[in-house]
């Protein structure tokens, strides 16, 4: 079947020569990855690993006693301040401070964040000052709280509340801004009123970008925690990590940074169990 | 209730959208609008909500809504608008909740709407476990729940596969064939609006101008797939949109 008005001397089309390897082989595969996955224990094996690691450096030697103090001997000391009934002192006050100072600053953090997500002239005015106070560290305002606030409790909540305040106001506003918007008109076109829309679809739709701002808040809570205790107070973790530095005793030092991890650790669970609890709905 | 639209018209800025639109909607009546992309049609259902304001003219209600009306202007979305974190019977009670509407009562609300949209045995299920045509049928129980007078309906199925659409199609003809309601039905799908509406409004493109009204007499429940009476309708409908939207789709957007 050959076209009349083909030039003759082209080629007529042939089908490719049939391959030699006739053999039918696999589709070699090549998607799968980029997944990440959580696996339960690897997490843990990990901490296990290094501790074994640095206990098995110092009881060789190969590291020096001056440079890490040995796990096991840390463990000890651990145990004795436990046993001393000294550790949930320290730990009780410390805890309430943390929750105080956390409570006051997310509580408002979260409503000056919704404000700045609902109102133009609120967000015209606060979020340039939000971020003129965001990068202060807080740290050094201490001295300023102890003058307002007084050297007992009163400073220390104040530092930690204003420390989690900022994170938690710029968190809350990104995630009211996120709201899907068809929601809201959904609202109003339902005749809800202002009050309803805020608690039943800009709450809830924020509450994922609050979460996951408290998680840094939280984190940041701790550390200034720390800094608090480490300026007149008898008692609490900061106090005794401050103490154990000043006399070069590592062990305490590293019992009480132990502590620390396990209280970060600790209020990460927490909220990841209210992710779970309260975003059940999400996809 | 009717509503009435008289000399509709709306620009962004310099930018003119609509213009001298005049339509009455009877109470009773689906009214479809259908026009190129871009024409304005979802502004005009945003317009007779009250969800947003029009530069030029008027929308205005005539008479009375029916008594025990809680809403009388309703939408229904084409993305559902359901909030992922209540329950099927939860999004329901969420509107009928501001109108002090609890406990048994709300219940025997909620139970009715839900058995009308054959959504009883899903109650408690979480959107995002269900498929998108139930999620639309989720959105027309919430509408129904507040007895509106009007339902707003913005390209209701646009967001589903050939199939749900017509499942859905058979719906919304029992539902109104049990009970008539009003509604304007916007979409650029001319086989929802030949099958549903009472009234076909073609808008020109952009500045969106009324240009033909059809109507079909065929009652809506003799209606179905495949109706040749209908594909006749739906052909004419093209034969007049045609132009229109291969214009519309030539220009350049968002000037």
């Amino acid at each position: 079947m050959s076209d009349p008005a083909l030039p003759s001397d082209r080629p007529a089309p042939v089908a490719p020569p049939a391959t030699p390897l006739a053999q039918p082989r696999a589709v070699k595969f090549r998607g799968g990855g980029f997944a990440p996955r959580s696996r339960r224990w690897v997490g843990v094996a990990v901490f296990v690993a290094l501790i074994l690691f640095a206990e098995w450096g110092t009881r060789t030697g190969w590291i020096s006693a001056l440079t890490l103090p040995k796990p096991s001997d840390v463990f000890d000391t651990f145990r004795e301040l436990y046993a001393s009934g000294l550790l949930f002192k320290h730990l009780g006050l410390s805890l309430s401070r943390l929750l105080v100072g956390a409570a006051i600053g997310v509580s408002l953090g979260i409503s000056v964040g919704v404000l700045i997500g609902l109102f133009s002239y609120i967000r015209s005015g606060l979020v340039p000052l939000v971020a003129a106070i965001f990068p202060i560290p807080k740290i050094a305002l201490l001295p300023l709280f102890v003058i307002w606030f007084g050297i007992g409790e009163g400073s220390k909540y104040a530092l930690i509340a204003f420390g989690t305040f900022t994170p938690t106001v710029v968190a809350t506003y990104g995630a009211v801004d996120n709201v899907d918007r068809t929601l809201i008109r959904m609202g109003q076109s339902f005749g809800l009123s202002w009050w309803s829309i805020v608690r039943k679809i800009v709450l809830p739709g924020a509450m994922p970008g609050i979460l996951s701002g408290l998680r840094i808040s939280l984190a940041i809570a701790i550390i200034l925690l720390v800094a608090a205790e480490m300026l007149g107070a008898e008692y609490g973790i900061g106090a005794y990590i401050l103490e154990a530095g000043s006399l070069y005793d590592l062990e305490r030092l590293f019992a009480g940074v132990v502590i620390l991890s396990t209280l970060g650790v600790v209020v990460s669970a927490i909220i990841g169990l209210i992710e779970r609890a309260v975003l059940s709905w999400r996809t | 209730m009717d509503i009435r639209l008289s000399g509709i018209g709306h620009a962004y800025d310099d930018f003119e959208v609509l213009s001298g639109i005049d339509l009455d909607i009877p109470s009773g009546q689906i009214v479809c609008v259908v026009g190129p992309s871009g024409c304005g049609k979802s502004t005009l259902l945003r317009f007779i909500g009250g969800l947003e304001k029009p530069t030029q003219g008027k929308v205005l209600q005539l008479g009375h809504p029916p008594p025990g009306c809680l809403n009388p202007l309703t939408y229904i979305f084409q993305d559902f608008a359901l909030l992922p974190w209540r329950t099927v019977a939860g999004n329901v009670s969420l509107v009928l909740e501001d109108h002090g509407i609890r406990g048994s009562e709300a219940r025997a609300t909620i139970s009715d709407v839900l058995a009308r949209t054959k959504l009883t045995d899903f109650a408690q299920a979480l959107p995002k476990q269900l498929s998108g045509g139930m999620k639309q049928r989720v959105a027309i129980a919430r509408a129904l729940a507040v007895r509106p007078a009007v339902m707003l309906m913005d390209e209701p199925l646009s967001a589903l596969d050939a199939q749900t659409r017509e499942l859905l199609m058979d719906d919304l003809i029992d539902l109104w064939t049990r009970q008539p309601f009003t509604a304007v039905y916007v979409t650029h799908n001319l086989t929802e609006a030949v099958r549903l509406g009472h009234r076909v409004v073609i808008l020109s493109r952009r500045p969106g101008q009324i240009r033909e009204v059809i109507e079909i007499e065929k009652p809506l429940c003799d209606r179905g797939f495949g109706d040749p009476d209908l594909d006749a309708a739906q052909r004419q409908l093209w034969q007049l949109m045609r132009d229109e939207a291969r214009a519309a789709d030539a220009e350049l957007i968002g000037v």
